[in-house]
């Protein structure tokens, strides 16, 4: 399997689409759509259902060839690819599909260490039984959970084990499906913290898909908005506000974007109290003594 | 060229020993250094890395995880590093693989057989269960037959019967050239080559015909409703079904059974006939039988009974590559591999209660009469 090694001089912007057109028969899902994403941050992707958010990212990861248009992932065109095997990037990044895509015949760890055997077939069993093994449990599984087949796991675990294979060769880029969707409240916000603490500390770009209001304002860093067959906007939340498209206003004021608002508000100052509690009790001693 | 990475063990400033790393710790370049590094057993009192270039995850644990195990601390860390290390360090010591369980082999083979004896009692009642629910079906089919789907009939019956017409009239066709040239070769022995189209008309019209087509439809269809409905029961499609109030022995089981069962004897026809045609063929150039004697001689060589033995035959290995089909299917549980195996058990079991069916009427058609 063809790997190329990351570049020690890493460009920019990990992906690059200019001018894509994807089409299905007649019914044309992008067009003249172009997306730049940063590296090191967090881009959340929303658009309503059938605006071919999922269609976007297949194209960038090369499963959908487009109709037109040019597409660069961490510097090689993947629109320029004939293969599968063309795409010589592959190791450098993971994709989390929306239901977790485990290979249901392989228990958990095996799943996670499909791509170390793919690409490094010259790490011990012994080494990669273990990378396996953290990779899982720092995507929040119990240890118990490597053993255990796709079919024996609940849908958030399922995602959990289809993050740690995602992350199995440790990527510069991810790529999320509605990682969250399916997940309750509680388990949803864990998700979130887990993917914002990756990212921080794996130095990750993240290209996320997602429905979820209150993952776009806890854990995005800019927000793109498809819509119109083309993204017609990128920006953080508040720059998104500042324009006047209805789609857009509709989307972040509705009931729903007002209560995720609210909650994230309310977060944030919860945390200043916190931290200026914290602050009170370290200078109070100081205080006693003078 | 990948770059990969290196450790030396000098005797360091304080004494003891230090390891020390060099290139780049990453997923790319650790493979080649792990099982030396696991050889060391020297005291190493520090493990520097100062000197690498980039770290990753499997970087990290592999220095973390070499620190745990010579207790040795690790120094120089930049600040990336020490965060990796951080974070990989969440995960116990315990490095003991975790397996899915798995018995010793002695008592693997017994759990097999045991497993094997119990899920064979069990599936027999299964599938007397199914028989039961599909004589049910029929049953409130037959009270309220508005309830019946005739479009899936008709869709099933150009799956299961037209589209299959090319294949079963070519293999056929072949099976009766070679059924008239073999059995010329022998016949021509006692100067007896005009019995050729006896003996062609009366096996394919009374078994060839029919069983050949039922092995098709197995390996056609029968293979397609369990993968189609184990496919189904996967996506939960038929639990869907059953919570709307449509009954899945009614909307899929049904429809299918009752097409196979319409559909083989009229394959089974017309394979006799692509028999008698290829057998006329073979004749007609080897033989010196014109292709016309052949056909009109086959009505007064072949007795009526032969054509009912087939027709009869028909529905019958219809009823059975249909319900091993739907069976199989509806028994799926797990994963995409169980489709497989259950696809495959369909069409084994079908073809084998084909050919078990059809000795049981070979000899009951001759002890009748129908000799």
């Amino acid at each position: 399997m063809s790997c190329a090694p990351a570049p020690d001089a890493p460009g920019d912007f990990p992906i690059r689409v200019r001018g894509l057109k994807n089409a299905f028969g007649d019914f044309v899902v992008h067009e003249h759509l172009d997306l730049d994403v940063r590296r090191g941050e967090i881009l959340g992707v929303v658009g309503g259902s059938g605006t071919g958010k999922s269609v976007l990212m297949r194209s960038i990861i090369g499963l959908q060839i487009p109709d037109e248009g040019k597409i660069e992932v961490l510097g090689s065109a993947i629109t320029d690819a004939r293969d599968d095997d063309d795409i010589d990037i592959r190791c450098r990044w993971g994709i989390l599909f929306q239901g977790g895509a485990l290979f249901s015949t392989l228990t958990v760890a095996e799943n996670v260490e499909v791509p170390l055997r793919e690409f490094y077939p010259e790490i011990d069993d012994q080494l990669r039984h273990e990378i396996a093994r953290y990779k899982v449990l720092l995507s929040g599984l119990p240890a118990d959970a490597t053993g255990k087949f796709p079919s024996e796991l609940s849908g958030g675990m399922r995602k959990r084990a289809g993050l740690a294979r995602a992350l199995a060769l440790d990527p510069e880029l991810l790529f999320l499906d509605e990682p969250t969707a399916g997940l309750d409240p509680i388990g949803a916000a864990a998700f979130d913290q887990l993917i914002l603490s990756l990212q921080q500390t794996l130095g990750l770009t993240v290209f996320l898909i997602t429905h979820d209001l209150d993952t776009l304002y806890e854990i995005c860093d800019r927000v793109a908005v498809i819509a119109d067959k083309r993204v017609i906007a990128v920006g953080t939340i508040p720059e998104l506000l500042a324009t006047d498209h209805p789609w857009i206003q509709e989307y972040f004021n509705g009931p729903r974007g007002r209560a995720a608002q609210n909650a994230q508000e309310r977060n944030a100052e919860l945390l200043h109290e916190a931290a200026a509690l914290a602050q009170d009790h370290t200078v109070a001693p100081a205080h006693g003594q003078a | 060229m990948r770059a990969t990475a290196d450790f030396t063990t000098e005797p360091g400033a304080d004494g003891g020993l230090t390891l020390t790393f060099s290139g780049p710790l990453l997923v790319s370049s650790v493979g080649g250094v792990d099982h030396r590094l696991r050889a060391v057993s020297e005291a190493v009192t520090a493990i520097d890395l100062g000197q690498i270039g980039r770290i990753d995850t499997v970087g990290a644990w592999t220095a973390w995880s070499l620190s745990q195990r010579l207790g040795a601390p690790i120094v120089n860390a930049s600040t990336d590093a020490q965060r990796l290390i951080e974070a990989v360090s969440g995960s116990d010591s315990n490095t003991d693989r975790i397996e899915a369980p798995r018995l010793p082999l002695f008592e693997r083979v017994a759990a097999n057989v045991g497993d094997f004896v119990i899920g064979s009692g069990k599936g027999t009642l299964t599938v007397f269960g199914f028989l039961g629910q599909i004589i049910l079906a029929t049953g409130n089919l037959l009270r309220h037959p508005g309830r019946f789907r005739g479009n899936a009939l008709f869709h099933q019956m150009e799956l299961i019967g037209v589209n299959a017409l090319s294949i079963i009239g070519l293999m056929s066709f072949l099976v009766g050239i070679v059924i008239a040239q073999q059995g010329a070769v022998q016949l021509r022995q006692f100067g007896a080559e005009i019995l050729t189209v006896n003996l062609v008309g009366r096996i394919t019209l009374r078994e060839l015909g029919i069983l050949m087509t039922a092995i098709m439809v197995a390996g056609r269809s029968g293979s397609a409703f369990a993968a189609q409905l184990g496919t189904m029961k996967l996506t939960e499609e038929i639990d869907a079904m059953r919570t709307i109030g449509v009954s899945p022995i009614e909307a899929l089981v049904i429809p299918r059974l009752l097409a196979t069962m319409l559909m083989m004897p009229l394959l089974g026809v017309f394979g006799a006939a692509m028999g008698i045609i290829g057998g006329a063929f073979v004749s007609s150039l080897t033989l010196g039988i014109p292709f016309v004697a052949f056909l009109a001689r086959i009505p007064e060589v072949v007795p009526l009974y032969d054509v009912w033995v087939g027709l009869i035959k028909g529905p019958v290995f219809g009823l059975i590559v249909a319900t091993a089909g739907c069976f199989q299917g509806l028994q799926v549980k797990a994963d995409a591999e169980e489709v497989g195996t259950r696809t495959t058990a369909a069409v084994v079991l079908a073809i084998f209660m084909v050919i078990v069916l059809d000795a049981f009427f070979a000899v009951f058609f001759t002890e009748v009469g129908w000799g």
